[in-house]
């Protein structure tokens, strides 16, 4: 019964998810390289991406105190920003860099830290499902890699 | 996946491992996103790859370079911080000669476009999929079957790699391209015969995977340089190499390689570099008439023959070029006298070119210098199209008349090099490596009248083998003044240009353009352009064209302008067609 209900309530975290737009569909791409060689594929990955990006968002913070603002620095910081956001599918997050990278280009300092802080708390309020729903989907059981639902 | 047939297994992969081809195929992944790198690794684990991961392109290049033939492609980020992942692209191609796929998270088309021109085999963008993995194996594939395919007729490519490649005028090198390429694959194909059963079945099976280290690259490089780059053949570099394990195949790719990379180089120091003759720059090239007759493939292998034939007493100009084949190739001969008109005497001494020039052709000589043969002051600019179309038709009869013609026996190849821009071809022995191919004839005939007048010149040029290597057309730019040069120089692809410029100079100076030079006209040289108009009324008697007729009394009356006008063109032409 807890176990239904856990899996009911994972799937149900991961339908938000996506239906919020947090997540697209690479993400049920890494599911589906999980297997019984690596079980927590998708964790492991989530984790990896946690401390990438907790180091780039660290030097941009640092890129962004500077003046005069060095753009093509923050620009190249926020496309690695990106690429590390492409592989677990944080869509909300890409889209944010896309936006920062524009204002980059535009020479906009003021929209580049205006995107930053939106950027921040789109991925702050990712990666916090996120681990509400890994900790959901260890106790549901390994089974659980549901797909969003169409 | 899908799993080839067997005899494909069997004939493209014999190793082992490759028995399930694609499965087992060696990927080496860089990528300095330690996310992305895991994902990539476990993804290509699932497509029964093995897989070497890499976070740094210098590391990267260190396994390739050090395990040599372990891996099988290469899959590369574009932005990495210790190299620009298209540096790394070019290196890999260089030096291994491996498919490199390219990916990136920025799908911009001009960076996919450079992705492409640095030679990637595939552009992939982030978030990759794994069905986009599944197929990298057919990179893999497709390259060697080129190579197979290649190195039968790699001559032909090469050719047709260099004439694209090296001419400035896209048009003219287009133009003989596919002429170029049909006739030099014909001939090699009779050449290869033998080889081809070496290669079986042309599949790679036999190849494999060479990684050009840099002290074989080094190798490499001395023996074309040593060889004159324009008389370069996969052979010789072999014999010259001396690595007992390399084969005739893996240098024809490389030198397939090396040649784009370095008509790439060599395209930017052209557009550097001032028409100091050694681009035809002026422009003939852009005439249709003129083409670059580059028998890249035939001036490879020729150049060093063409020389010999030069010193037939009984005035046959011809410099048997040995090039194989083209008996036919008289036609350029033939003009030639003619054009040279009034040119000729003050100019044979020059042209004669027996010497000096040879020198200079040596070197990519394709690009016959036919600035020669446009005795006529003709700057290619200038000749008129009209004229030059029937001279393209009656030159292919002349060329018919021609292959009938003994000349002497012997064949020669007149390189016609569109590089001669202008026409002053005068006195430019810009022979280089003369050797026409047949299958030119259409063309080419227009220019191959210019040839001919040329390669008479080039041949002598050629003809002296006395030349090193460097086979340096002798094309001077006929920007110059009149006796230009041609500079067939442009068309040549690398960087041997420069030195034939200095040849040029040399040979400009003394090059009795006007009939001033002459200053250092060599007896031989004399001999040559005596020889040459004794060519002329002997040939030509004989030949049953009636250039002596038409042409001698040019050739005597005219003052050394090299220029003669159109109409006086025309009617050489004509007459030239008689025959």
């Amino acid at each position: 019964m807890d176990k239904t209900h856990s899996r009911r309530q994972v799937a149900a975290i991961k339908h938000s998810l996506f239906d919020q737009g947090y997540l697209d569909e690479q993400f049920i791409q890494l599911e589906e390289l999980q297997d019984d060689a690596n079980p927590n594929f998708v964790e492991e990955i989530v984790t990896l991406y946690y401390r990438d990006s907790s180091r780039l968002i660290s030097n941009l913070d640092h890129a962004l105190e500077r003046n005069p603002l060095d753009f093509n620095k923050l620009d190249t910081i926020m496309h690695q920003f990106k690429g590390s956001s492409s592989s677990i599918g944080a869509k909300k997050v890409k889209a944010e860099c896309t936006l920062f990278r524009e204002y980059c280009r535009t020479r906009n300092g003021e929209g580049c830290r205006r995107s930053f802080q939106q950027m921040k708390k789109e991925y702050a309020t990712l990666r916090k499902k996120l681990e509400t729903y890994f900790q959901l989907a260890r106790q549901a059981g390994p089974q659980e890699t549901a797909f969003p639902p169409k | 996946m899908t799993l080839l047939s067997n005899n494909m297994d069997n004939g493209c992969f014999s190793s082992p491992r490759h028995d399930a081809f694609p499965a087992g195929l060696r990927v080496l992944v860089v990528d300095d996103d330690p996310t992305w790198l895991r994902i990539l690794e476990k993804m290509l684990k699932k497509c029964l790859y093995e897989v070497t991961t890499c976070c740094l392109a210098i590391e990267a290049l260190k396994k390739l370079r050090e395990r040599k033939d372990a891996f099988d492609i290469v899959i590369s980020d574009v932005n990495m911080p210790d190299m620009d992942g298209f540096k790394l692209l070019e290196q890999v191609g260089l030096e291994m000669d491996l498919p490199v796929i390219m990916m990136s998270v920025d799908g911009e088309t001009s960076r996919v476009m450079k992705g492409v021109q640095h030679g990637a085999c595939d552009y992939l963008l982030k978030p990759i999929r794994m069905k986009e993995l599944r197929n990298i194996w057919q990179h893999v594939f497709r390259k060697r079957m080129h190579e197979a395919r290649d190195f039968e007729s790699h001559e032909g490519f090469e050719a047709l790699h260099l004439m694209m490649n090296g001419s400035d005028q896209s048009d003219d090198g287009n133009l003989f391209a596919v002429e170029e390429i049909t006739s030099i694959k014909k001939r090699k194909d009779a050449d290869n015969k033998h080889d081809d059963k070496e290669f079986g079945d042309h599949s790679p099976s036999k190849k494999a995977r060479v990684v050009w280290s840099v002290d074989l690259h080094q190798k490499f490089v001395k023996a074309v340089n040593q060889i004159g780059f324009d008389k370069v053949g996969p052979k010789k570099i072999l014999d010259l190499m001396t690595v007992p394990w390399l084969t005739r195949e893996n240098v024809a790719s490389h030198l397939q390689k090396y040649r784009l990379y370095l008509s790439r180089l060599q395209k930017e120091n052209d557009q550097k570099s001032s028409s100091s003759g050694i681009k035809h720059s002026d422009s003939p090239s852009k005439d249709p008439g003129s083409f670059s007759l580059l028998n890249t493939a035939n001036n490879k292998q020729q150049n060093d023959v063409a020389i010999d034939s030069f010193s037939h007493s009984d005035g046959s100009l011809l410099f048997q070029m040995d090039a194989p084949s083209h008996e036919g190739d008289l036609k350029g001969i033939v003009s030639e006298p003619t054009t040279e008109k009034s040119r000729t005497p003050p100019i044979s001494s020059q042209m004669s070119l027996n010497q000096p020039f040879s020198s200079l052709e040596s070197s990519e000589a394709s690009h016959a210098v036919f600035d020669c043969t446009i005795p006529t002051q003709y700057s290619w600019g200038e000749f008129p199209k009209g004229p030059l179309k029937e001279e393209q038709k009656t030159i292919v009869q002349l060329e018919d008349s021609f292959s009938h013609l003994p000349l002497h026996g012997t064949r020669q190849h007149i390189q016609v090099d569109q590089s001669q821009s202008n026409a002053s071809i005068n006195s430019n022995p810009s022979i280089t490596k003369e050797e026409v191919a047949p299958s030119l004839d259409i063309k080419p005939l227009y220019a191959g009248y210019k040839n001919d007048y040329v390669s008479p010149m080039s041949s002598i040029g050629s003809a002296v083998d006395t030349f090193p290597n460097q086979s340096k057309s002798l094309i001077v730019n006929d920007q110059s003044s009149e006796p230009i040069f041609t500079s067939t120089l442009g068309l040549k692809t690398h960087g041997f240009d420069l030195d034939c410029i200095s040849d040029l100079d040399f040979y400009q100076r003394n090059l009795l353009l006007g009939g001033e030079a002459a200053s250092a006209p060599l007896e031989d040289d004399l001999n040559f352009f005596l020889l040459q108009t004794d060519w002329y009324n002997m040939n030509f008697g004989q030949q049953n064209i009636n250039m002596s007729e038409c042409y001698d009394p040019r050739l005597v009356g005219e003052a050394p302008s090299y220029f003669y006008d159109s109409s006086d063109y025309s009617s050489v032409d004509q007459s030239l067609f008689i025959a």
